[in-house]
């Protein structure tokens, strides 16, 4: 192994510029997975079997596809139907609608989680169905799903690489340029792999943390 | 889609997608055994090498270790591996540290009175595992087991970052020839749901007679047409929280 710290030091800066378009994508991704997830999870609920088929069955398609494919089907597909978005825009819906299948079975079982007497309250206090869920259910079905959201957030963190293959300048996608210009691969694509452990590891304690806080 | 890309691309890269499932999950397998089993030693040595294993690869990216091993491996220490075992080894060592996880998770949650019967009756620990804790945990490992041989299967898609032509190879191929990306990306959409369809029928099986060995019936399925099983909420063991862990797992 011929580690070359001068290499390294030269490629740290792109690493950072690379680590923001990561963090990006991966917290952009999430605000559209927690916002879509509770869509779909809402759905679910739906008293119509119409809306609740369907939606069951886009969303089991989409989470039993790989995403990669799904990104490269947005990003080659959109453009022919004129929607045209930046590579970055694209790879956060990809990220977001795939992820957002998950969140969607974390809402699932937080609702599924509130106990029925709180229902029954609201009905007795005689709320309107609105305010049954943003002011009863929703608050205390989120509360006890945000560390396996949290997971995900990290999920996503790791999945996030996948979007250098449709050309997002994320942390892989410099590590990818630096070696094709230079033939320097070792540094650049071992520092990647440490950022992404050095990120995602403490960010795991923290959700394991959490979770023996809010005590399942 | 002409016959030539079928015969020619689809059909052989739909071949190497199978294939590069059975290859990985069986390694996936003996490493989430292999570890998930060490992490319970006596010795705080293998429990801290394993421990360290299962964090830093469930830390990182399966793709990027994937891009290491192909592109840093050769260079660095000097030996190249085909690209099919490159990748290979990389999605077996990434799901193996998440199968681990639930091989730990199902150990530990066989009742511990199995464990002091199998002691008094003088088994040796091999006997013990052997013949008494895991027959129980094996049945209970199945459910997070395919959820996560669905996320490997999904992960195979990223081989063709490293031209391993696979079904999504196969599809970059044929959209450059006839620039009809919605017919073929539809058409491999569906292809992976299929097999991701097939292999949950084949793992429920599996589960029902594990279970049967055990002369218990099958968990009644949560409600909905849902091919996996529900993350969460429906199992409160152990294991649920790894099981969302190992949702995203790529």
């Amino acid at each position: 192994m011929n580690w070359d710290w001068d290499v390294a030091k030269d490629f740290l800066p792109e690493l950072g510029d690379g680590l923001l378009i990561t963090l990006e994508a991966t917290a952009l991704g999430s605000v559209l997975a927690f916002a879509l997830g509770l869509v779909w999870a809402l759905a679910f609920r739906s008293p119509t079997r119409f809306v609740r088929w369907p939606v069951a069955a886009v969303v089991e398609f989409i989470r039993n596809t790989p995403l990669l494919v799904q990104l490269f089907f947005f990003y080659y597909v959109l453009p022919t139907w004129d929607i045209k978005f930046s590579a970055l825009t694209t790879g956060v819906i990809a990220l977001g609608l795939h992820y957002s299948t998950y969140t969607a079975e974390v809402y699932r079982a937080g609702i599924d989680g509130v106990p029925r007497g709180q229902w029954e309250a609201a009905t007795a206090l005689s709320l309107s169905r609105g305010r049954t869920w943003i002011a009863v259910i929703l608050p205390q079905a989120i509360r006890r799903v945000v560390p396996a959201l949290g997971n995900y957030v990290i999920a996503m963190l790791k999945d996030s690489p996948m979007l250098a293959l449709i050309g997002v300048v994320d942390m892989l996608q410099k590590a990818r340029a630096h070696g094709a210009s230079s033939f320097e691969y070792i540094e650049p694509y071992t520092m990647v792999g440490i950022a992404f452990i050095l990120i995602a590891y403490p960010a795991s304690l923290l959700m394991r943390a959490l979770e023996r806080r809010l005590g399942h | 889609m002409t016959a030539g890309l079928w015969e020619k691309w689809l059909l052989p890269g739909f071949w190497i997608t199978i294939q590069l499932t059975l290859y990985s999950a069986l390694f996936a397998a003996v490493v989430a055994f292999g570890v998930g089993i060490a992490r319970t030693s006596r010795l705080w040595i293998v429990r801290f090498l394993t421990g360290f294993y299962v964090e830093v690869f469930r830390g990182t990216s399966a793709l990027v270790l994937m891009f290491w091993l192909f592109f840093v491996m050769p260079l660095g220490f000097g030996f190249q591996l085909v690209p099919m075992w490159a990748a290979v080894l990389a999605l077996g060592l990434t799901y193996g540290a998440y199968g681990s996880e639930i091989v730990r998770g199902a150990v530990a949650a066989v009742p511990p009175a199995q464990r002091e019967a199998a002691i008094a009756l003088s088994f040796t620990p091999a006997q013990r595992m052997r013949r008494v804790i895991l027959p129980q945990a094996i049945p209970e490992m199945i459910p997070p087991f395919n959820n996560l041989l669905i996320e490997l299967l999904k992960g195979t898609a990223l081989v063709s970052a490293v031209s391993v032509a696979d079904t999504t190879f196969a599809a970059q191929l044929s959209r450059l020839a006839t620039g009809d990306s919605l017919e073929i990306y539809s058409i491999i959409l569906v292809m992976y749901f299929v097999l991701a369809f097939v292999l949950t029928r084949l793992m429920r099986l599996l589960e029902r007679r594990a279970k049967a060995g055990l002369g218990q019936a099958p968990d009644k399925r949560a409600k909905g047409p849902a091919l996996t099983r529900k993350p969460s909420g429906a199992r409160k063991t152990e294991q649920s929280s790894d099981l969302i862990t190992a949702g995203g797992a790529q």
